[in-house]
């Protein structure tokens, strides 16, 4: 990997972050016999200032790589690097300036507070850990410009218990907890769905204003609404690999691949019934369970109806800024030019 | 079917006072209707949907009454509910596929479930598995423990176990939140299917989630602070709400393809007021950006259109 400076400083080089043929392999079984392949092969880039979609089911895959780039889950194969560092290479000092720089907000928000303790001392951990020197005063100043930040009064927040608080308002303090820090990129995971709709469009509006200061954000969800209201980019991910991918009105305005057709059809709409989406998208509306292979105990999931994609299918790129997984013979039949090799 | 709800007060004691969750409900609910209930946290929808069948534990009943199929239903005594829970009226409680006894098959917790109720469970097996079958779960699935099924899987047991007695009535609480969206789907339809099929008669789907109601329910009640604020066909609430709340919320809900560049959303500035000591009057004024002098006075809940109800001063 080009860009290593001695102190493990970044050089810029391979955009803010990047996920180079990714792999997470886990062993299960009693005694380790079996292998599960949680995320296979997955490449993409966000740039600064740029809203990545990560978009699956359970079992994708999403929470993995959320968790991987977070470095709280090893890599078994491929690179991830923040302004062109492996940071797997990380120690140390260079490893507390990693997580100054990326931070992660989860799902639930009540769970993220130790609730016997006032909900700001995660505040207070990020000062003894990262600024112990400061003084009072200019940490307090330093608090009221992140809450600011979120939109959160400091009246109504400061030296409550969790329990006191809404998720909405416990979920921006943790936006505005990793802001407390050199963040440059977020990973947000599932942070909205626990959230009630008005207060879930504040907490999405804060995140585009701040990609729009700079900051790298991959949004993982399985709501493709929301998904499609802030990012740039998507990759929709299936049983850990990557089955399209690209600019956002692309994926969704021309769907390709058979389950990124599934899940856009199984959305929910506010002004569109199943059935006229189905009609447009050109998928089988019915209830999507072989009801006879389902009572043989063949499915767990309703998307398993689709074959799941094999091995050596390969991503190809359909159109400028926008991959879709095929089988090699389909992708064959395809410009050859078009297939990215390194991607598949 | 029918169900009749009048003024319905259900209080929570706390050591502070009374919260006043559930301030007077008065609706109704026709034969094969499937009523969404909609609403944010700490509207009431759930304390409405739990106190018509287990009101219990912290929960006060305060007045009203609730009539199902002509018969008053005795709410406030949690033991006389017996005789009608389950057979006359059922509910799938929020978080119900996380409440299966882990130490139980599930085929024995169903039949411990109907000897509890004074069924002889083993006519009902029979019928269980046509069901099961019927939502796509093999009939090997009573022979497991619940860890050995996905969350797709457990909601649907749940929902086949739950309606197995043919109930008039069933309220499902938050039944798709936690599923994957292909699952969620399914889940949904096979409300329908349900009623299509006479397993159950009405349902009162409570949900946040307005979406899913546009594609399966009849009619939508919307809640706000422990006040009806709209009911109307799903079509009507949607795309002509009247109540300022509804209007606000329905427009603050993203779509496929709404994006921030194209259309910036809001939501509704400010929160929903404590129910320790509600103010008085319309309990969204704070909020709402046509308040006027008259909102100080608590507005009726009433017919506005042929099956159109708000309470709104504005709009009556």
């Amino acid at each position: 990997m080009s860009g290593y400076g001695s102190d493990g400083q970044g050089t810029g080089e391979g955009g803010l972050l990047k996920i180079d043929r990714v792999s997470k392999v886990y062993s299960t079984g009693t005694f380790g016999g079996k292998l599960l392949t949680a995320v296979r092969d997955v490449s993409f880039e966000v740039k600064p200032g740029e809203v990545m979609s990560v978009i699956g089911e359970s079992g994708s895959g999403k929470s993995t790589i959320g968790r991987m780039i977070l470095r709280l889950s090893p890599i078994t194969k491929g690179v991830i690097s923040f302004n062109g560092t492996d940071i797997s290479t990380l120690k140390r000092r260079a490893l507390k300036r990693y997580r100054r720089e990326v931070q992660g907000v989860f799902q639930d928000p009540f769970s993220s507070y130790n609730p016997i303790f006032k909900a700001d001392r995660v505040f207070a951990m990020i000062k003894n850990e990262f600024f112990p020197g400061m003084s009072g005063p200019e940490w307090r100043n330093k608090i009221g410009l992140v809450l600011e930040a979120v939109t959160l009064d400091p009246t109504q927040v400061l030296h409550k218990y969790p329990h006191q608080l809404s998720g909405g308002q416990l979920q921006r303090l943790l936006i505005a907890r990793a802001l407390l820090l050199d963040i440059q990129f977020l990973v947000a995971d599932e942070i909205i769905s626990m959230l009630d709709a008005s207060t879930r469009i504040d907490v999405l509006n804060l995140l585009a204003d701040l990609k729009g200061r700079g900051l790298g954000i991959m949004f993982i969800t399985h709501d493709l609404s929301l998904g499609n209201y802030i990012s740039e980019k998507t990759v929709i991910l299936r049983r850990g690999m990557i089955v399209e991918m690209g600019a956002t009105e692309k994926v969704f305005g021309s769907p390709t691949h058979p389950y990124t057709k599934m899940l856009l059809a199984s959305v929910p709409q506010i002004h569109r019934k199943w059935e006229e989406v189905a009609e447009e998208l050109k998928v089988p509306d019915a209830v999507l369970i072989d009801r006879e292979a389902a009572a043989k105990g063949a499915y767990e999931t309703v998307s398993e109806i689709l074959a799941p994609d094999a091995d050596d299918s390969v991503l190809v790129e359909t159109e400028p800024d926008h991959l879709v997984r095929f089988s090699p013979e389909e992708a064959r039949e395809m410009e050859p030019s078009a297939v990215a090799g390194k991607s598949a | 079917m029918s169900l009749q709800i009048e003024n319905l007060r259900v209080y929570y004691r706390t050591l502070a006072g009374d919260v006043q969750a559930l301030d007077g409900a008065t609706f109704d609910i026709a034969d094969g209707e499937i009523m969404g209930l909609a609403g944010e946290s700490g509207c009431g929808k759930s304390t409405l949907g739990n106190g018509i069948i287990s009101l219990s534990g912290r929960m006060k009943y305060v007045e009203g009454s609730v009539t199902l199929d002509s018969t008053e239903l005795p709410i406030w005594d949690f033991g006389e509910m017996n005789r009608h829970r389950f057979k006359d009226l059922s509910i799938i409680p929020q978080y119900a596929m996380s409440a299966l006894n882990p130490t139980r098959k599930i085929g024995k917790m169903v039949g411990q479930l109907l000897d509890s109720r004074g069924v002889r469970h083993k006519e009902y097996i029979p019928e269980l598995k046509r069901r099961f079958e019927l939502v796509g779960l093999s009939e090997d699935v009573l022979g497991m423990y619940p860890l050995e099924l996905s969350g797709g899987m457990k909601q649907r047991a749940v929902m086949v176990i739950s309606t197995l007695l043919n109930p008039s009535l069933l309220i499902a609480d938050e039944i798709t939140s936690a599923l994957d969206v292909s699952t969620q789907k399914a889940v949904a339809e096979m409300l329908i299917e349900f009623r299509e099929r006479g397993f159950v008669k009405s349902m009162i789907v409570i949900t946040h989630d307005i979406s899913i109601l546009y594609q399966v329910a009849d009619t939508i009640l919307v809640m706000y602070a422990g006040k009806l604020a709209e009911k109307a066909s799903a079509e009507t609430i949607i795309n002509s709400p009247r109540h300022p709340y509804t209007r606000l919320l329905i427009s603050s809900l993203p779509e496929v393809g709404v994006t921030y560049a194209g259309k910036r959303l809001t939501g509704i500035a400010g929160t929903p007021p404590a129910l320790l000591n509600p103010p008085e009057g319309c309990r969204f004024r704070d909020r709402c950006p046509f308040a006027y002098e008259k909102c100080l006075e608590e507005p009726p809940f009433i017919e506005v259109d042929p099956g159109h109800y708000t309470a709104c001063w504005k709009e009556i």
